[in-house]
């Protein structure tokens, strides 16, 4: 008999080419994937958060003394990029924000031209906001700097990833920086909504089953695929809202992105009926959970004003904790070198 | 016109049952003599090759590949793509028509034929079944065929109306030409750029499910139910789903003319290898899951695939250093076909040697009704290659005589090494 394990339909066993390791990154400082740090990685990420969170400012804008950082977005932002443009600055780095709308990127010039125009200016790293899935990987390549991530089309938001731990961790394990595989061992986390477009989903469910959490996600099919269970261990699918609540200590509520449906069509006030977060579901099916959402919000739809305002959101927390992660994800980004809790 | 005389050669023609030490003389571009080693003398100028030790066997030929001329010479031009064919052992390659004009007219049909354009191997156009290949009216399939087009497509689109599939099937069958279908139902891939899936999934990606592509074999098997003509012939391009196959599968069983070829890339590689974001990965059809790889594999050795075809598809360096959703699709294949077939259909799943090139000679060239090629019978064009069948070696994109570099087997260990390629007599290729 063979011992070889093979699909079915094939009679003998087959051995396929290998996939080849991965290059990526090819600078220690890079974060492009939340699944690219290592658990002490998160754990330096969290702790050096918290130093810099404490240290004087006069003290702390000399770590990155007239260093440069160019902040290169593709896609309006708020949060990410004032709170990166501050993180950097409370270092004392000068930063630049090259806009896809007042630069030569409206006259054509592709993202490697950008990034090697940026790196002959000068900058030393590039935070990049792109709205194609995998821009980073190929700035990354193209640039030889260091690449930050922040927000890549639908893909993923690894700083957002980490300033939720942050968040998570104060409520749930208040005084924990240095986390294990089990720090959030008996912890579920639902992420509900808009799955399918949303990178802050995909950079939660890439770390935080590493922690030993438990990630529910839970939309309709159209914006979550049956084949999202798949993405990873720890990771299931429940399409039924309440249930899911009833099993979490954290609800993280998503926007639907209307800019990339696609043509998808949904019916909003069906949508609202199964899954907006309102005050008497969260009263009834999880009165302690800590309600959480990346922004920007749309009161009314995805969750009511009352529990965006309520004493269970942690949403204005998740911005305060995303500029002192970004303080540590910047330093790093100048400071690591191989093995600095990088992949490599 | 010289002769050439190719000498101790081990000669493999699955076609005419060779298998076995032979001499081989070609004489005005034919094949002239096949006789045992030693029996045939050089007449007067007659070239020699010395093939001690090396597989002779007929020219390959592939009957899916973009040369992109007229119109998009930067990524390769018939003379490139020709000489790309010639060093990977390649005599013949079948020309598809989605260059710039599209190829429907018999003008543009036989300028690609033209000495001009500088090939080293036979071109066969493959003209467009409709107009400008937008799916809507048909061309001229009997001027086409005249001007020397073997085959209609609409290439890198699908003839997706039942009514204009259904017209082509029988206009075609009427002139006595194949239909070859680029099987993708675009109204289930809209957007996508990878294969649905888990893989999709996680690396952001909008999705092309596998049934985009059943789907559409299973309609257009339906057509050719229908017709209930026997002339009519549909021939799948690049089958790369388990569900197409067996579509394919079970209408042969019926006793229809339908046959299938698969790319070297749907039988060796998965969704996994895009990696992060590899542009050389990106075709369409998409790689698939491993089971749609395995499928392909098992539908090869059980000989329900008909052709090993590259779809030799070359796109500027430029093109594909961009983000993974808006680059170009495909990858180019001439010079990796037999390396890759030799190494892994051969010596890693064990097709016999024989039935690796009858898949990529004699049985392309009965598909399309290319006369005299696929085959060393005396009289048939004199079309050879000679390789090495135990050779390794490693293939280099960067040493390509493609003028496009777009692989993913750069680095990759081949089998096979082609030391002579030899087309219509002349010597197209000799390694260095």
């Amino acid at each position: 008999m063979n011992v070889i394990a093979a699909t079915p339909s094939v009679r003998r066993p087959i051995r396929p080419p290998q996939v080849p390791a991965s290059q990526f990154p090819y600078n220690p400082g890079s974060l492009l994937s939340a699944g690219d740090l290592t658990l002490e990685g998160v754990s330096r990420i969290l702790t050096r958060a918290t130093e810099l969170d404490k240290m004087d400012p006069l003290v702390r804008d000399r770590i990155l003394l007239k260093r440069r950082i160019a902040l290169l977005f593709y896609e309006s932002s708020t949060r990410t990029r004032t709170s990166f443009e501050l993180a950097a600055k409370a270092l004392g780095a000068d930063t630049t924000l090259v806009s896809n709308l007042s630069s030569s990127i409206e006259k054509g010039e592709t993202l490697k031209d950008t990034g090697l125009t940026l790196r002959a200016l000068g900058a030393e790293a590039i935070i990049l906001r792109h709205n194609s899935s995998g821009a980073p990987w190929l700035l990354e390549e193209a640039a030889r700097l260091p690449v930050l991530n922040a927000g890549d089309g639908m893909h993923e938001h690894p700083t957002q990833a980490l300033l939720d731990l942050r968040t998570i961790l104060a409520h749930l394990r208040p005084g924990v920086t240095e986390v294990g595989a089990d720090t959030l061992a008996g912890v579920t986390v639902t992420v509900v909504g808009d799955i399918l477009h949303s990178r802050v989903a995909r950079s939660n469910m890439f770390l935080l089953p590493r922690l030993g959490a438990e990630v529910i996600l839970c939309g309709p099919t159209q914006l979550l695929p049956d084949s999202a269970a798949g993405a990873g261990p720890g990771i299931s699918v429940e399409r039924d809202f309440e249930s899911a609540m009833r099993r979490s200590q954290v609800v993280m509520m998503l926007r639907i992105q209307a800019e990339r449906l696609a043509g998808l069509q949904l019916d909003l006030e069906q949508y609202k009926a199964a899954y907006q977060l309102n005050g008497q579901r969260l009263a009834a099916h999880a009165p302690e959970a800590i309600v959480m959402h990346p922004g920007p919000i749309i009161r009314g739809l995805e969750l009511t004003a009352g529990v965006a305002d309520g004493a269970q959101s942690a949403i204005l927390e998740q911005v305060t904790n995303g500029v002192v992660i970004r303080m540590a994800v910047v330093e790093r980004a100048l400071t690591a070198s191989a093995g600095a809790g990088g992949s490599l | 016109m010289t002769s050439l005389l190719i000498r101790n050669g081990h000669l493999i023609d699955p076609g005419a049952g060779i298998d076995g030490p032979r001499d081989l003389l070609l004489k005005e571009g034919r094949v002239a003599e096949i006789a045992g080693p030693g029996k045939l003398k050089s007449s007067n100028g007659a070239q020699v090759l010395d093939a001690a030790g090396l597989t002779v066997a007929p020219g390959l030929i592939d009957i899916h590949v973009h040369l992109r001329e007229p119109g998009q010479g930067y990524k390769e031009t018939i003379a490139t793509g020709t000489a790309a064919a010639a060093a990977g052992g390649f005599t013949s390659v079948a020309a598809m028509p989605n260059t710039t004009p599209v190829n429907d007219t018999p003008e543009i049909t036989r300028w690609m034929q033209s000495p001009d354009r500088g090939a080293c191997v036979r071109v066969y156009p493959i003209a467009a079944a409709t107009r400008g290949s937008n799916g809507e009216a048909l061309t001229d399939f009997a001027s086409l065929k005249s001007a020397g087009a073997v085959a209609v497509t609409d290439d890198g689109r699908p003839i997706l109306k039942d009514s204009i599939m259904r017209e082509t099937l029988a206009a075609a069958a009427r002139v006595g030409l194949s239909v070859i279908q680029h099987a993708e139902d675009t109204r289930l891939t809209q957007g996508g750029s990878m294969n649905a899936g888990p893989v999709a999934f996680k690396l952001g990606l909008r999705g092309m499910p596998t049934e985009a592509e059943s789907g559409l074999v299973e309609r257009d098997i339906r057509l050719v139910t229908e017709l209930r003509d026997a002339r009519v012939h549909l021939h799948v391009a690049h089958t790369s789903t388990a569900g197409a196959i067996a579509a394919v599968r079970q209408a042969r069983r019926n006793g229809l003319r339908v046959t299938c070829e698969v790319a070297p890339h749907h039988f060796l590689l998965t969704e996994e290898h895009v990696g992060l974001y590899s542009t050389n990965a990106k075709m369409n059809p998409p790689l698939r899951s491993a089971a749609d790889r395995d499928a392909m594999i098992e539908a090869i050795l059980d000989g329900v695939v008909d052709a090993i075809a590259t779809d030799h598809a070359p796109h500027a360096t430029h093109e594909k250093e961009v983000e993974f959703e808006h680059a170009p699709n495909g990858i180019t294949g001439l010079e990796t076909a037999l390396g890759l077939c030799l190494r892994w259909l051969h010596r890693e799943w064990k097709l016999p040697l024989g039935r690796v090139l009858s898949l990529l000679s004699a049985q392309p060239a009965a598909l399309l009704g290319l006369k005299g090629r696929g085959t060393l019978a005396v009289g048939s064009f004199g079309d050879v290659v000679v390789f090495d069948p135990k050779a390794e070696w490693t293939y280099s994109a960067k040493e390509t005589r493609s003028r496009s570099h777009n692989t993913p087997f750069d680095g990759w260990t081949m089998q096979g090494k082609v030391r002579w390629t030899v087309s219509e007599g002349k010597i197209a290729y000799a390694a260095g």
